[in-house]
């Protein structure tokens, strides 16, 4: 925040538009920079939320999964809020598939 | 010599950013530092580069004839008169763009290997078989670019393809820098280019009138030894280029009036 940024606000000026170009060229090239479709990339959205929901119940509307990137290193960013009971305990879920699954890799042995 | 030489790829993705201009310029810089230099015109579509140095009316040759071999090397180079140090080895037909392959590409860069110390290679704009060719001929690579979205968004596109090349070092030069644009933060900082590209800084160029007056007239400011803006910052970069030390410049520091002090203060982060 520079002293312009304040004096912009306060005038209820527009955004200098060297941060505008900035924040447009970050979003723009973490998306150029992965070679990944929207269509992709939203379905990898549904299927990180559906794991995550086997473990601990979520908000499916509020999640959300992004490309950011800094330094030409790209990162897969996942915001998934956890909901939690009146108590404020985080809700998980009966672990049992997964149970399963490592008896069987267990017998598998 | 071949081994040691530098064949440097400059190139940008966009057209239009200073590619050939940089190229003219840093070629006469260099061969007034007593470096013996070619460059390469290998815009083979849109051929401009005889045309900055002022050296198109002596072309008899070009590139063409070269790998056809119609003619010796030394016969389509083209000796700057002024700077004999340097040499222009001209684009051939744009025809050519419909047979040429990497490897002649790789021919024509080995020949002037042999004889230079460093080769400049002015690379088409695109990403497509005029870039492919040219990369497929250097070993280092700068890359020109304008503190604009488009300009900065194509770099980004070149550099990862530069990386899939193992091209290495590929360092920046950031043209037509405004530092009043920059003090009101109506234009891409030198930083925000930078951290955005993740790459080495070379060197930046000002805006500068002169470039043009320059380009009319076939002589490059590092020519006439001009103390213009944009002549200072290309003798920088060549200087640079051959490993010296030399401080960058501080656009914000161009400009020393009240009101450049102001914006100055205004562009201060205070949280
Ligand atoms: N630093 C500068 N200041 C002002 N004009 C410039 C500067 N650099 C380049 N130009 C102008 O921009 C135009 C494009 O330059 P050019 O070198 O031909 O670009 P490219 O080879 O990348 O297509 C030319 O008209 C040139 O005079
Ligand atoms: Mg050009």
């Amino acid at each position: 925040m520079t002293l312009r940024d304040i004096l912009n606000k306060l005038l209820r000026r527009q955004e200098a538009s060297a941060n505008t170009a900035r924040e447009r060229l970050q979003l723009v090239l973490a998306h150029d920079r992965t070679d990944l479709s929207p269509d992709l990339l939203d379905q990898m959205r549904r299927e990180i939320l559906e794991v995550v929901a086997k473990y601990v119940e979520i908000d499916i509307e509020e999640g959300a999964v992004s490309l950011e990137t800094e330094d030409r290193m790209t990162a897969l960013v996942a915001n998934l809020p956890i909901r939690r009971d009146p108590s404020g305990a985080i809700k998980t879920k009966e672990l049992t598939t997964i149970d399963s699954s490592e008896e069987q890799t267990q017998t598998n042995n | 010599m071949s081994t040691n030489t530098r064949t440097i790829l400059i190139c940008s993705g966009k057209g239009g950013v200073g590619k050939t201009t940089l190229t003219a310029n840093l070629g006469i810089a260099l061969a007034k530092q007593g470096v013996k230099t070619a460059v390469l015109d290998a815009d083979f579509g849109l051929r401009n580069l005889d045309l900055l140095l002022g050296l198109e009316n002596r072309i008899v040759y070009t590139a063409q004839e070269v790998l056809e071999e119609s003619c010796r090397l030394d016969q389509a180079l083209v000796k700057h008169k002024q700077e004999p140090n340097l040499a222009l080895l001209p684009a051939g037909n744009p025809r050519m763009l419909d047979w040429l392959k990497p490897e002649d590409m790789q021919r024509i860069v080995k020949m002037l290997s042999d004889q230079f110390e460093y080769v400049l290679i002015d690379c088409p704009a695109g990403v497509e078989d005029g870039f492919k060719n040219a990369v497929s001929a250097s070993k280092e690579a700068i890359v020109v670019t304008n503190p604009e979205v488009s300009a900065v968004r194509d770099a980004d596109r070149v550099i990862g393809l530069l990386n899939t090349h193992s091209i290495n070092p590929v360092q920046l030069v950031l043209n037509r820098v405004r530092p009043n644009m920059i003090a009101n933060q109506e234009m891409l900082s030198v930083d925000d280019v930078t951290d955005i590209l993740a790459l080495p800084l070379l060197g930046l160029v000002l805006e500068d009138e002169q470039v043009i007056v320059s380009t009319n007239r076939g002589e490059p400011l590092t020519l006439s030894g001009s103390k213009s803006p944009a002549a200072r910052c290309y003798s920088n970069i060549a200087s640079r280029l051959k490993g010296e030390d030399i401080p960058l410049i501080d656009p914000s520091k161009e400009g020393s009036r009240i009101r450049d002090k102001f914006k100055r203060l205004m562009q201060t982060k205070i949280f």
